[in-house]
Parts: C-alpha cells; structure tokens; sequence
C-alpha cells in the first residue's frame, strides 16, 4: 500500500498519532476506549505495515507496534534535495532570461 | 522575486515539489529557454542532442561537475506554445551502474503565464512516491545525522497532521 492511501484514513492517522506520543503498544492498548475492534485495529496496522510505516516488535511475550520512522524520513530528505537541486536551475535560469 | 517552494498536495508530502517564481523576461524568452534545446542544456547544464518534440526521447550528458558520467534521458510528453511543456525522467538517475529503465519515472512540468513585468513560470515535479525507497535512499548520505533527531523532527510531524 502506498505510504498516502495508508494515510488517507482517520483511523490509522489516530493509530499513527498515537503510537507517536506513546509507542511501543500492544494491540490491546491501541484499541481501548478507540471503539474499534481489535481486529479492525490489527488489519489497520498491516496496512500501516505494508506502507513501511509500522513495525511490530517482540517485548517478552508481548507483540508491540512501533512507528517505523525510516521509510518516511528517508522520503523527506530525498525530496529536499531534488528541491535544492532545482533551486539551484531555478536560480541560472532567470540569470539566463533576464541577462540575455 | 523569491522562488516559493511546496511541498504539499500528498499526506505525506513526499510525492511532488512545486517551484513558483516571476521571471523579468517576456514570455517568449522563457519559453525559448524552456524548449529549445541548447538552450535548455545551458541553464540545465546539460549537453542535449536533438531537439524535443512530443512523444520522442531526448538524450544528453549532464556538464555539472562531478556529474559528467550522468547520462539524461527525457521522454517529452506535451508541448503547448509559450503556455505548458512536460517531460518524463527518472529523478537522480546517477548511478552509471544501475538500470533505471524498468523504474518508475516522474513527470516534470513547466506552466507559463504572462505577468506584469515578466512571465510567471510553475515547474511542478510529481510522482516521487512511486520511486522505490532504496533509490531515495541512495541520493544522499544518511550518517551525517543521527536518526534519533530525525525521528523527533517526524514525530512532530506525524503528531501535527
């Protein structure tokens, strides 16, 4: 799934702000109080796997989910520096019209 | 005259990069600098050969320093006058090692309107999103910062979405 229809529902965007300011947690604690069932929360953390932007972790017996920070970080500063790649075209481009 | 960036449109904001900018030059002008291609190569700093014309490729050698072995190959797609021209490449390709052919491309846009003073020009990249994440990874280093500060600066991000 990619990284934008993973994020295109306000369940898994909750799942995400959630895991932000209190990941690692178990699926029993990502459901409580959400009103959603701990099924529909498990298929929402697969989609939210398969885009690369949560992973799950062992803590003893306990299976946890975790942001998985990379994948979106690496997206970031690679769109940042073709950004400054065209910044830079941008810049001998108008030398190129308005001194010409 | 500043040159705005966005890097919005998609959730995540990883998938285009939009440059807006008010050119002192007529419209004409730009849109020579844009089209033609020796003309291109120069400001692009690339050394093309041919011309562009829609649905033909058109390929050149990149005269930036310490890009020289870069081969650049733009599928043009649309030509409109002095209005909108557009091409397909793959962003970065500069791994004279790899094969790029079978990977997804991004479409590049060029949108001219008249303006007092000069010609207001669009370039808008898009499709980043498709491209395989370990080519992202490879255009720059990723041991100048740690990630635990990276990783701050996106939990923030995530948490203002």
């Amino acid at each position: 799934m990619p990284v934008f229809a993973a994020l295109a529902d306000p369940t898994r965007l909750g799942l995400l702000r959630r895991l932000s300011a209190d990941g690692p947690l178990s699926i029993t604690r990502l459901s409580a109080g959400t009103g959603v069932t701990r099924q529909a929360i498990t298929r929402h953390l697969q989609a939210l796997g398969a885009a690369g932007l949560v992973r799950d972790l062992r803590r003893g017996r306990e299976r946890v989910f975790d942001l998985d920070l990379k994948r979106l970080e690496v997206a970031k500063r690679y769109l940042d520096h073709i950004s400054a790649q065209w910044d830079a075209a941008v810049d001998r481009l108008r030398a190129f019209v308005e001194n010409t | 005259m500043t040159v705005n960036a966005q890097q919005s449109q998609s959730p995540t904001g990883t998938d285009r990069i939009e440059k807006h900018m008010v050119l002192r030059a007529p419209r004409a002008r730009v849109w020579r600098a844009l089209t033609i291609a020796e003309q291109f190569g120069a400001w692009f700093r690339v050394k093309l050969e041919g011309e562009f014309a829609a649905g033909e490729t058109i390929r050149g050698r990149l005269v930036i320093p310490g890009y020289e072995h870069v081969t650049l190959e733009m599928l043009v797609e649309r030509i409109e006058p002095e209005h909108y021209f557009s091409y397909r490449w793959h962003p970065y390709a500069v791994d004279p090692k790899a094969d790029y052919s079978a990977e997804p491309t991004t479409l590049v846009e060029f949108r001219l309107e008249e303006q007092a003073g000069g010609t207001a020009l669009t370039i808008i990249e898009s499709g980043f999103d498709r491209i395989p994440l370990s080519r992202r990874a490879e255009a720059f280093r990723m041991n100048d910062q740690g990630w635990a500060s990276q990783s701050e600066k996106l939990a923030r991000y995530v948490e203002a979405q």
